[in-house]
């Protein structure tokens, strides 16, 4: 569905992002991760063409995307989510949604409803008409999520849905990915939340100092000694290995 | 926000029944005052559409309220075409002028006070420019031939000048209402409280920015139009001058930028204002803008949302169907 060739981005002298490739299949579920700077967000930025990529490729659903606006690509079924949540704060929750069902229902009363629709399958029935400035953390991270859900999109990207929320939060957003993904999207999210990679995701892709490092199931990765490292510090899986030992 | 409260009502009424009441006051002076009140209102609408629900705040709006005086009147003088002609093509040309603005700032990314001043530039432009060319009328100005009649849209009656007025104002109050319901002023909503969100969304942000300068235009260039066919005379100055573009934002902000009802009752709130204030001290010219100053100020410290938003704080209806269902 969705294959990224050799992206490259540099800002000023700093390499951001190297060459760096990645595939996502329909209805899967494909994490990606590494250490804070790696330049997953990047990534991300230049996939959904909020910035230019310096080189490499995008395709989606095998057309070539690579260079085209934010609106259009979003208008072609990907979308991502920001990091740093960006509610339209003035708004109410229901309102916020209704932007992005908009894309596909011109009319209100129908953008309205498929935005109560998706807020209540989110579990966010009762906040509908309450102003979006004044969602927690993990509301506002849910509004993201169901915002993205409401213009249609066939593939999200995700962007660390489940910082800052506590384990019980983590276990609902995790049973609602997967309902969604069941009804027929697919996912590409950057998470440091292990437990929600290790349950959701098929495969992930590791990126380290802008380049991807690993590749494959997440429970292996885990055990890569390259991945540990790159999280750790030089000679981390050397001195675990010693430890396991002794 | 959609809640209405009775305090909003209150104040809607209010202004309602001062304009009627304007019909059934002893002196004159009432009515002519309020007409120019309200040509100031449309323009203040005009400011709404980009500044209010945009938040592109732009600080030439006489840009606008200009092109489509001098559109008309040029027309009419230089050309002999029909009032009402020139009443469109003033319509359409503010429009264009809007877009061509629009287009130039945004396609580099202009916001917030460089927008503003982008927009500065444009008004003072183009009265520098209105003032020196022959077709303008130069210094001079241009002055259209005094026959009254519905043909020519000149009115000698000032009850019915009035009634026309008030006729327009509500055409665009209820555009603006529908603009506000509708999935582009959703979309222009969303460009106001968070740019990046809204591209993310599948907004065409651009697109979207330069129409609303479009429409802004439209009824920027309707109400330079009213004026030149209220008083058949305009020159740079009096059509391109900033105090146009100051009266433009000032009202929206005092009345509630973003609202339907805000223009109108801040424009109307401040000219009482300004008027009561000419009356007390007559020998003083001028103090009408030191006192808009004075309140502009108040509101953006305590009234962040304007008059509108204050009054929404009394009696806000509960919206309990959505409530139980919810
Ligand atoms: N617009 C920018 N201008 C300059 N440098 C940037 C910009 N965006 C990102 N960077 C730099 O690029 C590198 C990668 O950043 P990025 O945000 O992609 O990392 P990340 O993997 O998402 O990290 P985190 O886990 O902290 O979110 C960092 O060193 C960052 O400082
Ligand atoms: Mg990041």
């Amino acid at each position: 569905m969705l294959e990224v060739r050799n992206l490259s981005k540099s800002f000023g002298g700093l390499k951001a992002v190297t060459d760096a490739s990645l595939d996502v299949q329909e209805g899967s579920i494909v994490g990606l991760l590494g250490p804070n700077g790696a330049g997953k967000t990047t990534c991300f930025t230049m996939i959904a063409g909020f910035t230019k990529a310096d080189e490499g490729s995008v395709r989606f659903k095998g057309q070539d995307i690579t260079g085209l606006p934010p609106h259009r690509i979003c208008a072609l079924g990907m979308i991502r989510t920001f990091q740093i949540v960006q509610p339209f704060a003035g708004l109410t929750v229901q309102e916020n949604i209704a932007v992005g069902a908009y894309l596909h229902h011109h009319n209100r009363n129908e953008a309205m409803s498929v935005a109560r629709d998706v807020g209540k399958r989110l579990g966010m029935g009762a906040m509908l008409d309450r102003p979006a400035s004044s969602l927690t953390i993990a509301g506002r991270k849910r509004l993201e999520l169901a915002r993205a859900l409401a213009t249609g999109s066939k593939l999200l990207l995700l962007d660390e849905v489940m910082a800052g929320l506590i384990p019980s939060e983590i276990t609902e957003i995790v049973g609602i990915i997967r309902q969604i993904r069941d009804e027929g999207h697919t996912f590409l999210m950057i998470e440091h939340v292990m437990q929600a990679v290790m349950s959701l995701a098929e495969t992930a892709y590791v990126l380290n100092q802008g380049k991807m490092i690993a590749h494959g199931p997440p429970r292996e990765l885990v055990r890569d000694p390259s991945v540990v490292e790159a999280y750790l510090g030089h000679g981390a899986a050397a001195r675990l290995q010693e430890e396991n030992h002794a | 926000m959609k809640s209405q409260s009775i305090g909003q009502l209150a104040l809607a009424a209010a202004a309602v029944a001062y304009l009627i009441g304007v019909y059934f006051a002893s002196s004159p002076v009432w009515m002519g005052f309020t007409i120019n009140a309200l040509i100031i209102a449309v323009v203040a609408m005009s400011w709404n559409i980009t500044g209010g629900f945009g938040g592109l705040s732009s600080f030439g709006h006489a840009a606008l309220y200009g092109t489509g005086a001098y559109a008309s009147a040029i027309l009419q003088v230089k050309y002999g075409v029909n009032a009402w002609v020139g009443f469109a093509a003033g319509i359409l040309a503010g429009a264009a002028m809007g877009a061509f603005i629009g287009a130039l700032a945004f396609r580099y990314g202009l916001r917030g006070s460089y927008f503003a001043l982008v927009t500065l530039a444009f008004a003072e432009v183009l009265r520098i420019c209105a003032s020196s060319f022959e077709f303008t009328g130069g210094g001079s100005g241009l002055q259209l031939k005094l026959a009254p009649g519905l043909a020519n849209l000149q009115f000698a009656d000032r009850t019915v000048v009035y009634t026309a007025l008030l006729v327009v104002v509500a055409v665009v109050m209820i555009l603006t209402a529908l603009i506000k319901y509708s999935r582009f002023g959703a979309y222009l909503i969303a460009v106001r409280e968070n740019e990046d969100a809204a591209r993310a969304l599948g907004i065409d942000t651009y697109r979207i920015k330069v129409q609303a300068m479009a429409i802004s235009g439209a009824f920027g260039g309707l109400a330079g139009v009213l004026y030149l066919q209220l008083w058949l005379f305009i020159d740079s100055t009096v059509v391109y001058g900033s105090a146009i573009s100051v009266e433009a934002l000032i009202g929206p902000i005092i009345g509630g930028a973003g609202t339907v009802w805000g223009p109108l009752l801040g424009t109307l709130g401040l000219h009482l204002l300004g008027e009561g204030a000419k009356h007390l001290l007559p020998n003083a010219p001028g103090l009408n803008f030191v006192l808009y100053a004075v309140v502009l100020i108040c509101a953006l410290r305590f009234l962040p949302q304007g008059l509108v938003g204050l009054a929404g704080k009394f009696g806000a209806f509960t919206k309990k169907k959505e409530a139980e269902d919810a």
